[in-house]
């Protein structure tokens, strides 16, 4: 596969993974517009010999340009949820299309590639790596995809420029306050450019008035046509999204917003 | 992912974990270090063996004369006819020697002194030439003249250093002998030292010694080619002048003993190398330990790795290459041990070392392939840890 130029290679993407599940021509009509589609989506685990049931048919339609926070208690089944979204685990029954893409069933390496192309991580506790500087942080994902230097060098200063944090670039991550750490995190998912931001509690390791800025940011984002989908126990922050999603016992409900 | 860039990424955290890594590659750094300095010393040894026996001559022989009796004794007429009808044979020199005490004045030689009863041809046949004065002459056998050529080292020990000794009358056994030359220093061989020696003519020897017969024919042959085709054609002349008694004489030849010197050193070097690929092993397993520890404590960074879009093959790379890049290292550093270990004992200890290219770069692939071996297992685990249990991780 070609992959010095970005947009090429996620339409080859597109086209190796797409290829057997787009003749699904059973689709429901939105299911196929929405960037992120959730369809009876089910999750269980095996604890101890028993087989403990997490998600029970979850449904969730994200379209391109939309602010989703997925809200609930803790052992509702966010994290599983949001596991799933980030392609970081796979459903054991039910559909999930990103992007055009099945994942459901895709193998390992394949999922990675998902990842890399079609996801920006924000964690709550940054998830920088300490050894690598703001710049070498951001541009980790373009490495992976295989970019060359240049490229990559150019990506990561746009990135990082987008967050304001274009004169703290070879700074390590010990050197900058939790606030920049997690500005530097946003560079790092913004980087590949990808068509989701997915964001665990971005601002749960923060105080109130730099969670605040942050929250500002990904509403700026949001504005500069970025889908995001924000997952919190907070109501405060989920306020913040255009649409929020309430997560209990393994289904979601809709609070408010739209659609399901 | 790169190849430059999995060693960048290596070399940050070996950087990271200074101390640890060098101890971790401790154990290859010996085991290089060892094998390229034991082989070293194999080889220096095998050289100076060599050298000692080719100032002997390689193309030499020399055939003993082991029986006793009349029957089982060569004349001196026998022993120079020895190489009539043998091709290739380029100087023939037959020798009778014993030990004498030699005086001179009121010195006398600490110890008993080899006589060498010799022909004229023995100068050019074992190479030993008068530094000063003359070598024995065709008259002084035919004479039975008592003249003596002295080697330096016994000359010094009667005359005193730098006192040339020609002209001087000297007692051997009680016995007035001559001194007309001295012979240029040759050094110490195999078969002890060369210059501690008189030579006087063979038949003036066989009457000190009261001896009929010869005990050593030398034999200098025109090419190494043809050494066993000579020492088959004396042989069968041998076996004839003896009756069939094999026992009688011995052929010896350089070649062989030069052959089954060298063979002796190379297989104990080889021994003791192999012995030090086992610290070789033993430094692969240090690094595995080390690199299993690194991909426990990293969980977290892999998990993150992965979520970035990091594959299996990425992460096995990475951690494959930092296992490759320590004990390579180890190696390297082990190398530059070897060649410090090798000029100290050339310069201390006056042991020869030669350090072989061949058997740097062989120590150097292997340190690199231990890397390899046993970088593998950890690397493996921590490319086949899943992202949500690796990022979970604390």
């Amino acid at each position: 596969m070609k992959r010095d130029k970005r947009k090429a290679g996620d339409g080859a993407l597109e086209e190796r993974i797409g290829d057997g599940t787009r003749a699904d021509a059973a689709s429901a009509e939105r299911h196929e517009e929405a960037l992120l589609s959730i369809r009876d989506v089910r999750k269980s685990y095996r604890m101890a010999g028993e087989e403990v049931q997490i998600l029970n048919g979850v449904n969730l339609h994200i379209p391109r340009g939309d602010f989703v926070a997925i809200i609930g208690p803790s052992g509702s089944g966010k994290s599983t949820l949001m596991n799933m979204i980030g392609c970081l685990d796979t459903p054991t029954s039910g559909s999930y299309r990103l992007d055009g893409i099945e994942v459901k069933g895709l193998s390992d390496n394949r999922l990675a590639e998902v990842r890399n192309r079609k996801i920006g991580f924000i964690f709550q506790s940054f998830h920088l790596l300490p050894r690598l500087s703001a710049f070498e942080n951001v541009e980790l994902p373009l490495v992976y995809r295989g970019l060359a230097a240049k490229e990559r060098k150019a990506a990561a200063e746009t990135a990082l420029a987008k967050v304001g944090l274009q004169d703290r670039m070879h700074h390590r991550p010990n050197q900058l306050s939790g606030g920049q750490m997690q500005r530097v995190a946003i560079a790092r998912a913004l980087a590949g450019e990808p068509p989701i931001l997915l964001a665990d509690e971005p601002t749960g390791a923060l105080d109130t008035k730099t969670g605040a800025d942050v929250l500002g940011l990904m509403e700026q984002l949001n504005s500069q046509g970025h889908t995001i989908v924000l997952i919190t126990h907070d109501l405060d922050v989920a306020a913040r999204a255009k649409r929020t999603v309430f997560m209990k016992d393994g289904l979601l409900s809709e609070e408010r917003g739209g659609r399901t | 992912m790169k190849l430059s860039q999995g060693i960048r990424m290596a070399w940050k955290s070996i950087l990271a974990n200074k101390l640890r890594t060098v101890l971790s590659m401790l154990g290859i750094l010996i085991g290089v270090a060892t094998v390229i300095a034991l082989v070293a010393m194999g080889q220096g040894s095998a050289n100076e063996v060599s050298s000692q026996l080719k100032g002997l001559g390689t193309n030499m022989l020399s055939v003993n004369i082991t029986g006793r009796g009349s029957d089982t004794t060569l004349s001196l007429p026998q022993a120079e006819t020895l190489g009539d009808g043998v091709g290739g044979i380029e100087g023939l020199s037959p020798t009778v020697s014993g030990s004498v005490t030699a005086r001179y004045g009121s010195k006398q030689t600490e110890s008993a002194v080899t006589v060498e009863g010799v022909t004229p041809d023995y100068e050019d046949v074992q190479s030993f030439h008068p530094q000063s004065g003359r070598f024995i002459a065709p008259i002084d056998l035919t004479a039975y003249n008592k003249v003596a050529v002295l080697g330096v080292d016994t000359s010094e020990e009667l005359f005193g250093a730098g006192v040339s000794p020609v002209g001087e009358t000297i007692l051997l056994n009680g016995v007035k002998y001559k001194v007309v030359g001295l012979l240029e220093p040759k050094g110490t061989s195999l078969t002890g030292s060369n210059d501690e020696k008189i030579i006087i003519p063979i038949t003036t020897a066989q009457r000190m010694f009261q001896s009929a017969g010869v005990r050593t024919v030398s034999l200098k042959v025109a090419t190494v080619d043809q050494m066993s085709a000579v020492t088959a054609q004396l042989e069968t002349k041998l076996t004839e002048i003896f009756r069939g008694n094999t026992n009688a004489y011995r052929v010896t030849n350089q070649e062989d003993l030069k052959e089954t010197v060298t063979s002796v050193s190379k297989t104990m070097s080889t021994m003791m190398a192999g012995v030090a690929c086992i610290s070789l092993v033993v430094g692969g397993i240090g690094i595995m330990n080390i690199m299993l520890v690194s991909v426990t404590e990293r969980t977290r960074e892999i998990g993150i790795r992965k979520s970035l879009g990091a594959k299996r093959r990425d992460v096995l790379f990475q951690f494959l290459v930092e296992a490759v890049t320590i004990s390579s290292l180890g190696g390297l550093l082990g190398i530059a041990c070897a060649y410090g270990a090798c000029l100290i004992m050339t310069a201390y200890f006056a042991t020869a070392t030669q350090i072989e290219l061949q058997v740097v770069l062989y120590a150097f692939l292997f340190s690199a392939a231990v890397g390899v071996l046993f970088g593998l297992f950890p690397a493996n685990k921590a490319a086949s840890l899943r992202p949500v249990d690796a990022l979970r991780h604390d």
